[in-house]
């Protein structure tokens, strides 16, 4: 029993994460309907800011996170500007291929000497692992922090969206672009503030995975990031509960395949259970089965 | 417009001198380490160490009146890279020896293409058997290698954890893409076995996965003696944290991909008191140890590790075989490298088996405090 409780933990801690990067896509997703291939990358710039904030700056934990969070933010919305809004009125697949291209664009481009260079760092921890024993039961304090800041900052996104008059025209956006606009909503201007919260929650994330799995290259957005996408679909794409509940769902799934089946068969099982919620349900876990509007 | 045309041709003649194959007072050798990506320190010890071997030669005059140039590719760790890496040496540049690669997995598919194009080819440190044997057992007749191979590594583990250390119940972690981690696993597996201990605990992982929590739990209710992870530094000072984290006490045990100076920087003390196999230890009294060593850090400003070590005899024994065939035909080449006996390396004495690997020693290593520690020698 204290195993199972210890592997949920660990499959907390994972599921965590991943709904950090998943709510960006999802986000994004509902507004212009992009799978920003890229966000996993700008997840990975995230981390390398946090370690240079830590590292080089010697900034406190909390600032580092703010730091990374910004940093995001502003490369998520250039990213925005331009590459896909010269993009706005292409067919869809024009900006998925882009966005695939921004996406090895930056892997390739960080990977260069004089930005973050090619090779693997150890990520410092701002504090030492502490670890508390309840019962035969074993929570580090990283696991507890990754825990409560991921979830602060999905309250924290959930009444920005539903309370505050941004949030709101951003729900307007998603639901139909053109009567938004025409009751006099800036789109571009959502889009992007949409933008710059996404990348601020994969930034967050990044820093977050660092401290947790500490070790970071270049190439370490692809993985995650393309778990969290997964995972986005798994709860429904376009709905930021969705991303929460199938980003959890993948974190615990991996965990316990690890644990209990067989560690070569996770990927398999996870990505199985994706298959099977889209045969049952298509529009995934909570999304509403839509008619396409005409 | 003229300026400009003069230009042109001016460049395209540098150009042709530099990389022309034409020039025939030189012999070129093609180099093919990883100098970026997870295991970047391996690549710069194989590069730093091959220059230094090659200087040496060119100072003393040359091989047969010949200078020799390097010409050194980056394969980043990768088998596809690699493979490109070693079809722009083959076909664009003409070598007609290759030194490389580290890794077996980047190893075994340049080894293909090198028994295909008749290039010779000498690995300084990939441990893997299938590197010079083929599937069903046939030699590769243009590949050798400097290195033991992972058979005699595991067992040296396997050896060590149930005499030295008196393990019976083990772990093993390994990476399921990676050749030579899994071959190690497998050979450690095997041996530990024979030797009366038991494997409790046989789990792989993939190579971009960092959460290892699931597996780390699963092992900490096992609770072995001893936690066997032979793979690259980067991937063990990840794991080994993660391991110390959640309260493993296991003896942590790998092989010689665990050593390189940035060991100590990515796991911090969480790898302190690990054990692993090596080809060589800088402590080792020898003189052609000592020698080596003092050369190395005069030049670089550190001490060579394995990965160097096993560059520098590489090349030495690919130098020592022209010379001795009077010839840069690679076949010529070849057989008088089959033909060397007890040929003195820094790493021991070379003889080739049937299947161009070295029969030598292994070195146990500890690490202490943040350096590595000799602990004992074992023969083969």
């Amino acid at each position: 029993m204290a195993y199972l409780l210890q592997q949920i933990i660990n499959g907390l801690q994972l599921g965590s994460v991943y709904a950090l990067i998943a709510l960006g896509y999802t986000l994004v997703y509902g507004i212009i309907r992009l799978i920003n291939f890229a966000h996993g990358d700008v997840f990975m710039i995230g981390a390398y800011l946090g370690f240079y904030a830590i590292l080089r700056f010697n900034l406190p934990f909390p600032v580092a996170l703010i730091f990374a969070m910004l940093g995001c933010a502003v490369i998520g919305i250039v990213i925005e500007k331009l590459a896909y809004r010269p993009l706005r009125n292409a067919p869809r697949i024009a900006c998925l291929i882009t966005a695939l291209g921004v996406s090895l664009f930056l892997e390739n481009f960080t990977s260069l000497k004089f930005l973050f260079g090619p090779n693997y760092l150890a990520y410092p921890r701002p504090f030492a692992v502490v670890n508390y024993n309840i019962g035969s039961l074993t929570i580090s304090n990283i696991q507890i922090l990754v825990f409560v800041i991921a979830i602060l900052l999905m309250i924290l996104l959930q009444i920005f969206v539903t309370k505050t008059k941004t949030g709101m025209a951003m729900r307007a956006v998603a639901y139909d672009k053109s009567t938004a606009q025409l009751m006099g909503i800036n789109i571009d201007y959502i889009i992007t503030i949409t933008f710059g919260v996404g990348s601020a929650l994969a930034g967050a994330g990044g820093v977050l995975f660092g401290i947790a799995y500490p070790q970071i290259h270049p190439f370490m957005g692809i993985m995650p990031g393309l778990k969290a996408f997964v995972a986005a679909v798994l709860g429904g794409i376009g709905i930021i509960p969705g991303a929460m509940l199938g980003a959890g769902i993948m974190g615990m799934v991996e965990v316990l395949t690890s644990a209990y089946i067989s560690s070569t068969m996770r990927d398999a099982i996870a990505f199985l259970v994706l298959l099977i919620v889209l045969l049952i349900k298509p529009a995934g876990l909570l999304g509403k089965s839509s008619i396409e509007k005409v | 417009m003229k300026q400009l045309l003069l230009l042109l041709f001016a460049s395209l003649l540098v150009f042709s001198t530099t990389c022309g194959p034409d020039d025939t007072n030189t012999i070129r050798i093609g180099l093919i380490v990883p100098i970026t990506g997870d295991v970047k320190t391996f690549g710069e010890s194989v590069r730093n160490a091959v220059l230094i071997a090659v200087d040496e030669a060119n100072q003393k005059g040359g091989i047969n009146g010949k200078t020799i140039r390097v010409i050194t590719a980056d394969d980043k760790n990768d088998p596809t890279e690699a493979a490109n890496a070693c079809s722009k040496l083959i076909n664009q540049n003409k070598v007609k020896f290759i030194i490389g690669s580290v890794a077996s997995k980047a190893s075994i598919p340049i080894s293909e293409m090198c028994e295909q194009a008749k290039v010779l080819m000498i690995t300084p440190t990939s441990t893997n058997p299938r590197v010079t044997v083929r599937d069903n057992g046939e030699r590769k007749e243009y590949v050798f290698r400097a290195c033991f191979i992972d058979p005699f590594q595991g067992t040296v583990a396997a050896k060590f954890a149930s005499e030295n250390l008196k393990a019976k119940r083990a772990a093993i972690l390994y990476d399921i893409s990676n050749d030579y981690v899994k071959g190690l696993a497998e050979f450690f597996k095997e041996s530990f076995t024979q030797m009366g201990g038991q494997v409790t605990i046989y789990e792989s992982y993939g190579k971009d996965d960092v959460d290892f929590s699931a597996l780390l739990t699963k092992i900490k209710a096992d609770n072995p003696d001893v936690l066997f992870i032979p793979d690259y530094y980067t991937k063990v000072g990840l794991i080994a944290k993660q391991t110390r984290a959640i309260g493993i006490k296991s003896v942590l045990l790998g092989g010689d991909g665990w050593d390189s100076p940035e060991m100590t920087k990515i796991a911090g003390d969480a790898i302190n008191g690990g054990y692993f196999t090596n080809h060589y230890s800088p402590q080792d009294p020898r003189a052609e140890v000592q020698e080596w060593v003092s050369k190395y850090e005069t030049k670089f400003g550190q001490k060579p590790d394995a990965l160097g070590t096993l560059g520098y005899d590489a090349t030495l024994l690919l130098l020592e075989a022209m010379r001795n065939a009077e010839s840069e035909k690679v076949e010529d080449v070849r057989d008088a490298l089959t033909k060397l006996t007890n040929f003195q390396t820094v790493s021991g004495q070379i003889t080739f088996d049937a299947f161009g690997n070295p029969v030598k020693n292994a070195v146990i290593l500890q690490y202490m405090d943040g350096e590595q520690r000799y602990v004992t020698t074992v023969q083969p």
